[in-house]
């Protein structure tokens, strides 16, 4: 990395860890906006980051695009709450093994789609119908309470992994998002990264030098679907509660791929921004609606601009708005 | 160094390769012409994995490796080159060079000081940054040819590295593919340029209708009546007997 | 064990709504199948016909049926348009982009139909919505029977318009022969519109057929997609006859799962079927394998 880079990331990394004790001195010299919901909104920027990076790491880096991501965050999800409520596990320990929960679909829905050699558009729907699988059976089947949904109960402190100060919750997604750029960085320096970029690129030829192409997509489904239930654990230990439609619901399949795309698809920083945008565009109309009374239907609004995003980004962007920030940066971000 | 023996491939009862046998010792130069469609990709996909064959067996240093997935192929030394040529478009060619090279080495430092050594050995060297999608029809070729080398195979299999190239540029390609030879490699190759084929080849297949026809030097191949009807048609060598009589 | 009068009930019940499968799902397998164009659009385009039928009959009192002619033109020159102008225009030909592409659609439209008509669910009140008629021991809305009937009559006129006329011979020959088509000098992206416009012109006589036993609201599309895939898929990609058969089996097997697997668990049988065939015959039942 550069000297510039090395800087560059210095800097946004001192200031994401400052960000907390910035908002809330702002707040007491009378910023108009309450701190904790500042705090709140950075959470779910670094949150929604790594659940977009989860997915970049096999549709933007691998091409393997899947429609159904949300598989993998609902089954961190209901693990992370099964285990807590139906075993009495401790969350710290849950935590990994939904993880690896999510690493044990990723890797079965690789081995069945990949074996069968479904690319493209149709890797694309079989992940949506998976998914559709899950959301069905999570509705109906007894361990899950089907549409009921599992309550954690609320006990606040370290060991159970749950926080009153808004700003633990804020470091611990910040942890996964910064978790979740350097797996996307070693992915562009290391021999499984390229192999990935390769397959993206073209199949046939990565086959012809030599690369396992069905090991390789199977292997880096699975290490998404860690990142997809890591997420999905992280997220019911923040609310407490999970539902079938929270876990499974395609809305959040399409927000991970969404963030990824219009970020920067197969970019290392890519889902970091999609996601600061994301958020930015949601809160912004959120608090159209609710102080604007003639505005207050204006939530919509938010996906619109980015669903018209997504088509001006396959159109005339590739590589997201990443690729915005001078080709040069976007240039040593593939090396 | 590779044995293929009465190999047969159908694509919905199409016979593009009956029963074709060939060798290619250790340190040769062999070439495989042929007509259009005469079916020699497929037998090269055959070779190298790419296709299951109907019949018949490949075996590579005496070891059978018929059916194999690519990549086991290509562990074992062998690699193909694809006549349309396929460069990961979005990644320099550094990176596209390195995708070889990771064949046999895992650190990425070695991997790219090995894929740059390797494209100044085709003459890429001043082309390392450009991306895959950029580069010149001759420049793809040799980026096929400069890929395949870095995995470091024994025998290589080039699918017309030399079609579309200018006399200047089939010049250089051919004295690259030389200089491969001496370092100890082998080579397979499907060529229409029959000059590069002539100043190359030890030994020439001629492939017709998926059966070889012809085996021979390249001067006996020229002469022999069979291939040229196989490339002109029926009579075409009688024809072309009586006019120079 | 099931009464075979329930049995026989849930199957009639699964073959109307499986006629109104077949219905949504005709116009994809001309798209997916012929021109394979992915359309994640599909529901959402749905969903705004069936608005368009709803307001043609609170704002002018059309009914549904003879609102027909209007909404599948309206429908096609609306699906020519949006390949003219966006899809075929902004995919550059790849599959994967045409895919993100009316995924992005899909978002705005559900969306503008959210800001536009808020997430209220709308239906329309017909007298002859109630008719019912007796079938043995089942009891089958009137409405219904109309559509399943129309369904099979629209998949045998698009396969002999796709198979016999003119038109369809082009469109087929163009899908098939892009490059050398465009060579011989035909307007290639015309003829994908046209095509395109045909699969939402018949997304236009569902909405007509379904309204008067629907509610629309702007999710109405989600529910339809993957079952108007799985229709496609399971059917073969391009056949008409295979949609039919298809649609006609998934409105079944969800039926008589609901009976045996209760409501809930019985939608599982798409999304099965849909994953069983992509894994094991992806060429589906009708289809020719390539």
């Amino acid at each position: 990395m550069s000297r510039r880079g090395l800087v560059f990331v210095a800097g946004g990394l001192v200031l994401a860890i400052l960000y907390p004790w910035l908002v809330r001195a702002a707040g007491a010299a009378g910023l108009p906006v309450a701190p904790n919901y500042l705090i709140n909104v950075g959470m779910l920027v670094c949150f929604t980051a790594f659940i977009g990076q989860s997915w970049n790491i096999s549709g933007g880096f691998a091409g393997q695009m899947s429609f159904g991501h949300v598989v993998f965050f609902g089954t961190g999800a209901y693990g992370m709450a099964i285990l807590q409520v139906t075993y009495g596990w401790n969350p710290w320990l849950a935590w990994p093994v939904a993880a690896a929960l999510g690493a044990g679909v990723g890797w079965l829905i690789g081995a069945l789609a990949f074996r069968a050699g479904l690319k493209g558009s149709y890797f694309a729907l079989i992940t949506l119908a998976v998914a559709e699988v899950f959301r069905i059976l999570a509705n109906s089947v007894p361990f899950t309470r089907g549409g009921l949904g599992l309550l954690i109960k609320a006990d606040p402190g370290m060991a159970n992994l749950q926080f009153r100060d808004p700003i633990w919750v804020y470091y611990l997604a910040l942890l996964l998002c910064v978790a979740g750029l350097l797996i996307a960085w070693r992915l562009t320096r290391t021999r499984f990264g390229a192999r990935l970029v390769a397959i993206r690129e073209n199949e046939d030829a990565a086959r012809a030098l030599g690369i396992d192409v069905y090991a390789e997509k199977v292997k880096v489904l699975a290490l998404s679907g860690a990142m997809g239930a890591a997420g999905g654990a992280f997220y019911v230990q923040k609310y407490l509660y999970v539902d079938p439609w929270i876990a499974f619901g395609v809305d959040k399949s399409v927000e991970m791929l969404l963030v990824s795309m219009v970020g920067g698809a197969g970019t290392i920083v890519g889902p970091l921004i999609g996601a600061g945008a994301l958020t930015a565009i949601n809160e912004i109309t959120r608090m159209l609606a609710s102080v604007v009374p003639a505005l207050k239907n204006v939530q919509p609004l938010s996906l619109i601009v980015y669903g018209a995003m997504l088509i001006l980004i396959v159109a005339r962007l590739p590589d997201g708005l990443a690729s915005l920030f001078g080709r040069r940066r976007g240039e040593a971000g593939r090396a | 160094m590779l044995e293929v023996r009465q190999l047969s491939k159908a694509f919905s009862g199409l016979k593009a390769v009956d029963d074709a046998s060939l060798d290619a010792r250790a340190g040769e130069i062999v070439a495989l012409i042929g007509p259009n469609g005469a079916g020699k990709t497929t037998l090269f996909a055959a070779i190298a994995g790419f296709h299951r064959p109907d019949a018949g067996v490949v075996r590579f240093d005496g070891v059978d490796i018929t059916g194999q997935a690519p990549h086991r192929i290509c562990a074992a030394g062998m690699v193909r080159t694809f006549q349309i040529t396929q460069p990961f478009a979005k990644i320099s060619v550094r990176d596209n060079i390195m995708v070889g090279a990771y064949a046999r080495i895992a650190d990425r430092t070695a991997a790219a000081s090995r894929a740059e050594a390797i494209a100044r050995r085709v003459g890429m060297g001043r082309q390392l940054d450009q991306r895959g999608a950029d580069l010149t029809v001759a420049g793809r070729k040799r980026l096929e040819l400069a890929r395949a080398l870095a995995t470091g195979p024994r025998l290589l299999l080039l699918d017309e590295v030399m079609a579309g190239l200018n006399p200047t540029e089939i010049t250089e390609i051919v004295d690259v593919i030389k200089a491969i030879r001496a370092d100890g490699v082998t080579i397979l190759l499907i060529e229409h340029v029959m000059q590069a084929v002539t100043s190359l080849a030890d030994r020439v297949y001629v492939l017709n209708q998926g059966r070889v026809i012809a085996e021979g030097t390249p001067a006996a191949i020229a002469a022999d009546p069979v291939v040229v009807e196989a490339y002109l048609g029926h009579g075409a060598a009688a024809r072309l007997g009586g006019q120079h009589a | 064990m099931l009464d075979p009068a329930i049995i026989f009930a849930g199957v009639l019940n699964g073959l109307l709504a499986g006629g109104i499968y077949v219905l949504v799902a005709v116009g994809l397998t001309l798209i997916y199948g012929v021109l394979h164009i992915i359309n994640f659009a599909h529901g959402s385009l749905l969903m705004l016909a069936m608005y368009a039928v709803f307001f043609l009959w609170r704002l002018l009192g059309i009914d549904p049926y003879v609102a027909l002619p209007i909404v599948i033109a309206g429908s096609f020159a609306f699906g020519y348009v949006l390949y003219r102008g966006l899809i075929g225009r902004l995919s550059h030909g790849r599959d994967e982009n045409i895919l993100l592409i009316t995924l992005g659609l899909a978002i705005v439209f559900d969306n503008v139909a959210l800001l536009l008509f808020t997430g209220d669910s709308q239906t329309i009140d017909v007298a002859y919505a109630g008719t019912i008629v007796q079938v043995g021991a089942a009891f089958l809305p009137l409405p219904k029977i109309i559509s399943f009937l129309a369904a099979i009559a629209l998949c045998g006129v698009l396969g002999v318009v796709m198979a016999r006329s003119q038109l369809g011979k082009a469109i087929r020959a163009v899908a098939r022969e892009r490059q050398g088509a465009r060579l011989v000098g035909i307007d290639v992206e015309h003829v994908f519109a046209i095509a395109y416009g045909i699969g939402i012109a018949c997304l236009g006589a569902a909405a007509c057929l379904l309204m008067p036993t629907f509610y629309v609201s702007p999710t109405s599309g989600h529910a339809f997609v993957l079952i108007a895939f799985t229709t496609v898929v399971l059917g073969g990609m391009g056949s008409f006859v295979g949609a039919a058969a298809g649609g006609l089996i998934i409105g079944i097997t969800e039926s008589l799962g609901g009976l045996l697997l209760g409501e809930q668990l019985g939608q599982i049988g798409i999304s099965l079927i849909f994953i069983l065939i992509l894994l094991l015959r992806p060429t589906g039942l009708f289809g020719v394998g390539r």
